[in-house]
């Protein structure tokens, strides 16, 4: 599957409540067993691709760790420049 | 993830400019914090950060002068809507807000809250509704669920012995000080996303000098309801949400043109 989005999980505010992990719908998020936070609990993060970044792991962060990104489809870039030029 | 980087993209979502770098003290799961991101999303999109004053109350969220990136003040216990009426009088062309929870706003400053609702003054009230008092460990809060065991009601809050909860956007929509008086639920990212409407018509309803406003926020304690985070979201689903209807129980007239 392509790459259409993903997320960052910022560690300074992750507590590891799993909220995010029920509430993704593609089912791409899950704690990181194998890592701690400087607090000493086990952060989230993206397990497999599938990630739409559709935000709602955002929405429903009670931290505000996530940051959701979108790739940009390759078209808006070109009627970007196209307009730049003229 | 160095190759993400190399693809064009666009941010979806980022933190909030008017949260700070604060990492919060509630415990992991508590929706206390996606209220506070609501609130700062909410005074981000109108751009009035800068001209925003909080009264932070006592309680779990008595720390949110340390999470809101904005001048914040802190009231004694249950009187930050009296705190919040001087700042407003003296500093009328400011926005000014409370945060407070419900053995603040709901017990000991019962009387606060209705005054400042009969009065009508021009500020705005986020009410968090967790149905018990989550700082000092568990107690029964007046807005406890009947049969919902708490730790100074082991067997399950008893109404004979010790009532009913009151349901505060009700009882504030009766007043004719009030613009806007709403109830929303924190439990999932659709009642998220209309909760955070309810916050901007309060904050617009103050914008426009139309009187008091208040949005009612059902929340969770997984700590003190004894249950894990996302059976907390589901207890409120399930169990607050038929104690306390959502939806707007007073809105003004000029405010149902408004489109946010």
């Amino acid at each position: 599957m392509p790459v259409t989005g993903w997320i960052e999980v910022n560690d300074h505010y992750c507590k590891g409540c799993d909220i995010c992990v029920a509430a993704c719908p593609p089912n791409v998020i899950a704690l990181n067993m194998e890592r701690l936070t400087p607090k000493g609990y086990h952060p989230a993060h993206l397990v497999s691709e599938g990630c739409t970044g559709c935000g709602i792991c955002a929405i429903v962060c009670p931290d505000a760790a996530i940051t959701v990104y979108r790739e940009t489809p390759q078209r808006t870039r070109q009627k970007i420049t196209v307009q730049e030029i003229a | 993830m160095t190759t993400l980087h190399q693809i064009n993209h666009q941010i979806v979502y980022q933190r909030p400019e008017s949260l700070s770098d604060t990492n919060t003290h509630y415990c992991p799961g508590c929706t206390h914090g996606v209220a506070h991101r609501l609130v700062a999303e909410v005074l981000d999109e109108m751009g009035i950060r800068e001209k925003t004053i909080g009264v932070a109350p006592v309680g779990c969220s008595v720390f949110a002068y340390k999470y809101f990136n904005m001048d914040f003040v802190e009231a004694a216990h249950g009187r930050a809507p009296a705190m919040a009426t001087g700042v407003k009088r003296v500093l009328p062309q400011n926005t000014v807000y409370t945060y407070q929870g419900d053995g603040d706003l709901a017990s000991i400053g019962m009387a606060e809250i209705m005054h400042v609702a009969a009065r009508g003054e021009n500020i705005t009230v986020i009410f968090i509704n967790n149905a018990i008092y989550g700082m000092t460990g568990g107690q029964m809060a007046p807005t406890t669920l009947p049969g919902m065991k708490t730790t100074s009601s082991p067997l399950g809050r008893d109404v004979e012995l010790s009532g009913f909860p009151i349901r505060m956007s009700e009882m504030l929509a009766t007043m004719d000080g009030a613009g806007y008086i709403a109830r929303g639920s924190l439990h999932d990212a659709k009642h998220i996303r209309k909760a955070k409407k309810a916050i901007r018509i309060a904050f617009e309803t103050q914008e426009r000098g139309l009187g008091f406003s208040m949005v009612e926020l059902l929340s969770s304690c997984p700590t003190n309801w004894k249950i894990t985070p996302n059976e907390a979201l589901d207890f409120i689903a399930e169990q607050m949400v038929p104690v306390f209807p959502l939806g707007e129980f007073k809105t003004n007239p000029e405010l149902a043109k408004l489109r946010v």
